[in-house]
C-alpha cells in the first residue's frame, strides 16, 4: 500500500470507496477489517486535507509549447 | 357655417391617431447617430438619433434596454427599430425604440445566419459529435485572453468548486480582425502539447462585432476539429454564437462554463463525509455482530459448562427426592387406608362383638368349640362364654322336649 500522504485526492478517494466496498461485502476476519477501517480513517483525512489545502494551479502555454506560471 | 373649433388634446388625438394607423410607422427601422444618450435610473433610455438633415427623440423601455447587447454612446451610428407615435403632452413625436445595434451589424446577422446554416448542413452540429468530459477533471485548458475579466471569472470559480485542477491557459486575443487565426492557434497548442481532459473557450459580454471572432467558419471549424471537448461560454446569456453551435457544450456564460466542466467542493466534501460515515458504520456493525456472535457462545459456554451439569443434576437430585417423599407420602395413606379397613373387617368379625349382641361361644374342656348338636356329648363339661364371663356347664341330654325355653 501506498504512503497515504504521497496520494492525490482522487486516488485516496477510490482506495477509501475500495475499502468501504470491502467492508461492505462482510466476511473479513476482524482483525482485518480494524485495519481496513484505520487506514479508510486515514485516507479520509488525507482527502479533507487535501481539500482544505488545494490552492488553484494555474500556468500558462506558451507558443512553443512550454508550461509556464502565469505572470 | 359655423367654424369648428378642436381643443388642443382633441387635434392631438387625431394627429396621434394618424401615426398609431400608419403601418410604416408602426414597423420602421431608421439609421443615425446617437446623441443626447441618457439612461435614466429608472432603467429607461433616451437619446436623439440625427442625421445631418434631421433628428428624432428616441426612448427605449427599460424592458427593451435590458435585452439590448450593444451599449450606445454619443457618436455611435445605429439602427434602431421601433415605432413612431406622439407624445402628447409636449406635442412631440417620437420613436418608440425595441431594438438597436450598430451600423452593419444587420449584415453581420445575414452572415451568421448563413454561415450557420451551412454547418448545419455539414453535420457539425448535430448531437451525435458531441463529446462527453469527464465529471472530475484534472487539468482544464482555458482559451481566452489572460487579461480578461472572464478569465478572471473562470479562476474565481474555479478556486471556489474545485481547487484541485491545474488550469492550462492558452492565451489569445479574444476580438478583432486577428482574433480568429489566434483562437485557433492557442486551441491547437492545447490539443498539440497539452493533456487537458477539457477545454474552456470563454469571452466575456459585448456588442456583435466584439463576439464576431466566435462567429468565423476557420474559428468554428478547429472547435469542431479539437480532439479535446471543448466547451464555450461567449458573451452573456442571450448571446448566441456558432461556436456555440460547435462547440461540445454551451454554457451561458464564462462562468457558468467554469461550472459545468468542474465538481462543486462542497458536493465533494459531503460525498467524502457520507463515505466516512458508512466506513464507521460497516465497522461498528463488523464489530458488532462479533460481540453478539461471542455472546451467543459465552451464553453456549455457560450452558454446557461442568458448573451448569452439576447445577442440572443437583435440580434433577432435587426433584428425584420430591418425588421420592410425594411416594413414600402416598404409600403411607396407601397402607393407612388399608389398615383402617383390616380393621374394620377385623372389627366386623369379632366373636365378642357376636357375644355383645347376647350370643355365647361353648367351648369343650381341650377349648375347642362346640358348635353343633353331635359334638355337645352327654355329660360332658363346657364352658360356656359370654360377653361378661364365663361360666361351665354340663350336657345333660339332648332336648327332649322338656319345656325349656329355647336357647336359640
Amino acid at each position: 500500500m501506498d504512503m497515504i500522504s504521497q496520494l492525490s485526492f482522487e486516488e485516496a478517494y477510490e482506495e477509501l470507496e475500495e475499502i468501504v466496498t470491502k467492508l461492505e461485502s462482510g466476511n473479513l476476519p476482524l482483525e482485518e477489517a480494524v485495519e481496513l477501517f484505520e487506514r479508510g480513517r486515514r485516507l479520509s483525512d488525507h482527502c479533507q486535507k487535501v481539500l482544505d489545502e488545494a490552492e488553484l494551479r494555474v500556468n500558462k502555454l506558451t507558443d512553443d509549447g512550454e508550461l509556464v506560471d502565469l505572470e | 357655417m359655423s367654424e369648428i373649433v378642436k381643443t388642443v388634446a382633441e387635434l392631438t388625438t387625431y394627429i396621434s391617431d394618424l401615426f398609431d394607423y400608419d403601418s410604416t410607422l408602426q414597423d420602421v427601422w431608421i439609421t443615425g447617430e446617437v446623441s443626447n444618450m441618457t439612461r435614466a435610473s429608472s432603467g429607461h433610455w433616451y437619446f436623439t438619433l440625427k442625421d445631418a438633415d434631421a433628428s428624432i427623440k428616441c426612448v427605449m423601455w427599460r424592458s427593451a434596454a435590458a435585452r439590448q447587447t450593444t451599449n450606445p454612446k454619443d457618436g455611435d451610428a445605429l439602427e434602431v427599430h421601433g415605432k413612431v407615435s406622439v407624445y402628447a403632452p409636449r406635442g412631440e413625436y417620437q420613436m418608440y425604440a425595441d431594438l438597436a445595434r450598430p451600423v452593419g451589424a444587420g449584415d453581420l446577422y445575414a452572415q451568421f445566419e448563413r454561415l450557420k446554416v451551412k454547418l448545419e448542413m455539414e453535420g457539425l452540429f448535430d448531437s451525435e459529435r458531441k463529446r462527453e468530459f469527464p465529471a472530475v477533471p484534472v487539468k482544464i485548458g482555458v482559451v481566452t485572453s489572460a487579461t480578461a475579466a472572464a478569465f478572471q471569472d473562470v479562476l474565481n470559480v474555479l478556486r471556489r468548486r474545485y481547487p484541485l485542477a491545474q488550469v492550462i491557459l492558452s492565451p489569445t486575443m479574444v476580438q478583432g480582425a486577428e482574433a480568429p487565426p489566434q483562437i485557433i492557434s492557442a486551441l491547437d497548442r492545447l490539443n498539440m502539447f497539452t493533456d487537458v481532459d477539457v477545454i474552456i473557450m470563454v469571452r466575456g459580454g459585448g456588442s456583435i462585432e466584439d463576439l464576431w471572432a466566435f462567429n468565423d467558419e476557420r474559428v468554428a471549424r478547429a472547435v469542431a476539429a479539437s480532439h479535446i471537448p471543448v466547451v464555450t461560454g461567449v458573451g452573456h446569456e442571450t448571446d448566441f454564437t456558432i461556436v456555440d453551435f460547435v462547440s461540445d457544450q454551451r454554457a451561458p456564460t464564462p462562468s457558468a462554463a467554469a461550472e459545468l466542466i468542474t465538481p462543486d467542493k462542497r458536493d465533494i466534501l459531503e460525498r467524502l463525509g457520507r463515505t466516512t460515515e458508512m466506513l464507521d458504520g460497516l465497522t461498528y456493525d463488523a464489530i458488532l455482530s462479533r460481540r453478539t456472535k461471542l455472546e451467543r457462545v459465552q451464553g453456549k459456554m455457560t450452558y454446557i459448562s461442568p458448573g451448569n451439569t452439576i447445577r442440572i443434576s443437583r435440580q434433577r437430585v432435587d426433584d428425584y427426592n420430591a418425588r421420592l417423599l410425594r411416594q413414600q407420602k402416598n404409600q403411607v395413606t396407601l397402607l393407612q387406608e388399608r389398615l383402617s379397613a383390616k380393621i374394620a373387617a377385623l372389627e366386623a368379625a369379632n366373636p365378642r362383638a357376636i357375644l355383645a349382641r347376647g350370643y355365647a361361644l361353648i367351648t369343650d374342656e381341650d377349648g375347642n368349640r362346640v358348635t353343633s348338636e353331635r359334638d355337645a356329648k352327654r355329660g360332658s363339661n363346657v364352658d360356656i362364654q359370654f360377653k361378661d364371663g364365663k361360666v361351665k356347664a354340663w350336657i345333660r341330654g339332648e332336648d327332649d322336649g322338656y319345656d325349656q325355653p329355647t336357647l336359640f
